[in-house]
């Protein structure tokens, strides 16, 4: 038993009970569907802008980007504009790639010893596929839920909830992000777990986000599909949030608020948890940095002056000999 | 060095499987072969770094100074402030573990904490327990650990079994730079006197003599006079290399290593050559300096500030001899140096000119600032534009394999100069496999300081991965000899090679160029640089 999974798995059901509970036995439903949510929204934008100034507050003092590629040199060498950008434009697309097709990962290699003494290494791509699908499914899933706090619905998101729902089976409709959302965690997580290097490395800070995404997507699948919960009551209610006029519609029921508590729970822990990768992979030094730092200087705010040993201390101490071997000395 | 378990001992050794009990509860042990001895006392005292004293890291007592927790928690504190890759760096890992088995050092121990996403942990945990809400009050479970002198061991151990090579930045979806991570756990280290000897005395060596062996003036002018006999031997032609020289057109600085031992020697041998070729065909001008004898920069490895005062001699002699600009020769980390750190730390060098090659009249537009040439780009642009005579044969029989070294390929993105000298100066080139060369190639496990003796079973662990595509090549397409831009490489390489491949040799990229470099009024040459005599030439296949 892995007790830093089992820590996580228990503080996501103990977060279920509390909100099914509060809301469904307690009648704590205005507490569960607007005080926790704004407050929750109040915890995300705080922390993120928080925890992104903080980060800005301390200065690049050298340029040190990765180059994963060739430098940009004399005119007749194939320069690797994309890999070692030597200026801002390459930067930006350098930047895109690794932000939305998680570039560095996609070079991902297993290395394996073979007949105990010849390494190999394949390509291996499960993870980046594994994390693209995860963080793409999401995006489409918060995406589509953009029709919950606007009225009428853009057409974008109409459009975008129409190729979700291509496959046109069942009703209502099969939204494909949702089970590649369930589908993402799960193999993140099973990846977690059997992996025996990934496994010793996890915190239980690694498992708690997945098990609550798990936990948000599988109550969501559960409402749509499977209990039917009151639509237009739970419109009601998120539109309600975003004009600020919030209202508690009778009729939706518990397994609404538990989605809500857990999104609710997800936003206040993003800004203190490892989630803040998404911020921080703008300001990582060694990928948003031009690779031409012999070309233009780098300027490091604190740069202070050090004590170094001048050419005059050095000649005092050797000028006899320097003199006997012939070398030209400053002072004979 | 007898210690030395034979190959396939170490091969057997390696065991990828974690063992049953979390790192935070896995005790770390010094092991003999693994670790390099403490620094000398007298060397940190020439420097005035903190707490010179006689220690041993196998004792208990380290002989830390009484507030050595407050030392650290204040120095981490204030690294957080002054760097924001270090902040980052503690904060947004997701322990994906593409990083783990990219180091060569876990695959070659199979040791958990040389994974770097460990490696980082080890920071981090005490990061975490003094720096975040989380780690405060959940402790353990949030990652947590509080300081203690068994993680302080830890550190020590584990820092300085990382060569700083990045390749785990290459593979990290967020650029996590280990080599980041451990240069800040050196500095932490070195704030309470935790240094290692054979960084403690190079740096104090090159702060008095100017280069890391502690080589004196006439010493360092003796040496390269010997290489003049030696070359004039091979060759019939009497080089003169310049020191000091003020008003030459260009100081030269090379990694003191190559003046000291074979095979680099024989790299220095062959930039003398160079220099010589350019002086009696197109006048140029190149002067060696005694005061700025060293190009590498064992300070990197010690702290920002003891790299930046062993850099500032290169500026300050270029000032000094009033030369246009500067080009320096083969060495990785000096390279990491001058393009990332030098012009910041030690610049503007507005006294130097944007470096123009006089012969080519090629504008090095990529070193406009800094005003320093990597002698691989500079004998490029020679070639390309026909200005060198040269006859590969005297290289025939050789086969020939690249090692990109960790810091050109990854710290600057030297990659095809290099390739594009040594195939105009030799027939047989092969590379190794895609996945251990360019900026994935792999270190020689020896570097950022490690390339001591009484680390060697570490040396051979962390070499192994380069060694393994070395051993492919030489089976695949007969390589015998081991090119590099690098002369920790051409120290470290031998004994890596004699060790797991000993049928390939080790050279510097300007040796190849020497040995088929035709010297202006030469006599026959019948032997390479190395003495050796040269199979016939004019038959020239018979290489097999």
């Amino acid at each position: 038993m892995n007790s830093k999974y089992m820590f996580s798995l228990i503080a996501v059901i103990v977060l279920f009970l509390i909100a099914f509970i509060g809301a469904e036995v307690a009648g704590l439903k205005y507490v569960f569907g607007v005080i926790i949510p704004y407050a929750a929204i109040v915890i995300f934008i705080a922390g993120v802008a928080y925890r992104v100034l903080k980060w800005a507050s301390s200065p690049v003092p050298f340029r040190i980007p990765s180059t994963c590629g060739q430098q940009k040199s004399l005119p007749w060498i194939k320069h690797a504009a994309l890999d070692n950008p030597s200026s801002k434009t390459g930067v930006v697309a350098r930047m895109f790639l690794e932000v939305f097709l998680f570039r560095s990962l996609f070079r991902n290699t297993k290395a394996k010893m073979n007949g105990g003494n010849r390494l190999s290494y394949s390509l291996e791509l499960w993870l980046w596929l594994g994390a693209l699908a995860f963080h793409y499914a999401f995006l489409v899933v918060l995406l589509r839920h953009v029709r919950f706090f606007t009225e009428p619905v853009p057409s974008a998101i109409q459009i975008l909830a129409k190729l979700d729902g291509f496959l046109q089976i069942g009703l209502p409709g099969i939204m494909l992000s949702g089970f590649v959302l369930l589908a993402a965690v799960t193999y993140l997580f099973l990846r977690r777990v059997t992996n025996p290097q990934v496994k010793y490395v996890s915190l239980a800070a690694d498992f708690f986000p997945l098990f609550l995404i798990f936990g948000i997507a599988f109550t969501g699948i559960l409402m749509r599909y499977v209990t039917k919960i009151d639509v237009v009551g739970a419109k009601e209610l998120t539109l309600g949030l975003v004009t600020l006029h919030p209202v508690v519609p009778e009729g939706v029921g518990g397994i609404f608020y538990v989605h809500l508590f857990f999104v609710s729970v997800l936003l206040a822990y993003f800004p203190f948890s490892k989630l803040m990768h998404l911020g921080g992979i703008f300001l990582s030094p060694t990928r948003n940095l031009p690779g031409n730092s012999r070309a233009v200087r780098h300027v490091n705010p604190w740069n202070y002056p050090v004590k170094v040993h001048t050419y005059d201390e050095y000649e005092e101490e050797f000028r006899e000999k320097m003199i006997e071997a012939g070398l030209p000395v400053e002072k004979e | 060095m007898s210690d030395l378990p034979k190959t396939n001992e170490l091969l057997e050794k390696i065991d990828q499987a974690p063992p049953a009990t979390g790192w935070m509860d896995t005790p770390t042990t010094i092991r003999k072969g693994m670790y390099c001895y403490a620094s000398n006392p007298k060397s940190v005292e020439y420097l005035s770094l903190p707490n010179a004293r006689q220690w041993n890291p196998l004792d208990d007592d380290w002989k830390l100074p009484e507030n050595w927790k407050q030392i650290i928690h204040e120095g981490f504190k204030e690294r957080l402030e002054k760097f924001r890759s270090f902040k980052v760096f503690m904060d947004i890992c997701v322990r994906c573990g593409a990083c783990a088995d990219k180091c060569h050092f876990y695959i070659g121990t199979g040791d958990p904490k040389n994974m770097p996403v460990l490696r980082a942990e080890l920071l981090r945990s005490v990061y975490r327990n003094d720096f975040t809400a989380a780690g405060k009050i959940l402790g353990k479970i949030a990652g947590a650990r509080p300081l203690t002198l068994d993680v302080l061991k830890e550190w020590w151990y584990y820092f300085f079994q990382c060569t700083e090579c990045r390749r785990c930045s290459v593979f990290c979806p967020y650029g996590i730079d280990t080599a980041e991570i451990t240069i800040m756990g050196r500095e932490l280290l070195n704030l309470i006197g935790l240094n290692i000897d054979w960084i403690a005395t190079p740096v104090a060596n090159c702060y008095r003599t100017g280069n890391h062996l502690g080589i004196q003036p006439h010493a360092f002018k003796d040496m390269l006079d010997f290489f003049v006999d030696d070359i004039e031997d091979i060759t019939g032609v009497r080089c003169e290399p310049t020191y000091n020289k003020k008003g030459a057109d260009i100081l030269f600085i090379t990694p003191s290593g190559d003046v000291f031992a074979d095979p680099g020697t024989y790299t220095c041998m062959g930039y003398m050559m160079l220099f010589h070729f350019l002086k009696e065909k197109y006048g140029l001008d190149v002067t060696w300096s005694t005061y700025a004898s060293e190009g590498g920069n064992f300070g990197f490895f010690t702290s920002h500030e003891t790299m930046k005062r062993l850099n500032s001699k290169m500026y300050a002699e270029a000032k000094r001899l009033g030369v246009k600009w500067i080009l320096g020769g083969e060495c990785g980390h000096m390279w990491r140096v001058i393009n990332q750190y030098m012009n910041t730390m030690n610049g503007p060098a507005d006294f130097l000119e944007a470096p123009v090659s006089p012969i080519t009249g090629t504008v090095f537009e990529n070193a406009k600032a800094t005003k320093m040439v990597h002698i691989s780009e500079f004998t490029a642009d020679l070639i390309k534009h026909g200005k060198l005579d040269l006859d590969p044969s005297r290289n025939d029989h050789l086969r020939v394999t690249f090692h990109d070294s960790c810091n050109p390929a990854r710290g600057m993105g030297m990659l095809e100069e290099p390739r594009y000298v040594i195939q105009n100066v030799c027939k047989n080139f092969y590379e190794m496999p895609a996945n251990t060369i360019r900026e994935q190639t792999f270190c020689c496990g020896s570097g950022a300081g490690l390339n001591a003796g009484e680390d060697m079973e570490l040396r051979m662990c962390g070499g192994l991965p380069r060694a393994n595509a070395v051993r492919y090549v030489h089976e695949q397409h007969g390589v015998n000899m081991l090119s590099c831009v690098c002369a920790i490489d051409r120290a470290v390489f031998p004994a890596l090679m004699e060790y797991w491949v000993p049928e390939v040799d080790v050279t510097g990229v300007t040796e190849l160029v020497a040995n088929a470099l035709n010297l202006p009024g030469q006599i026959e040459r019948t032997t390479d640089l190395r003495g050796e005599d040269l199979p016939g030439l004019e038959e020239g296949d018979d290489v097999e």
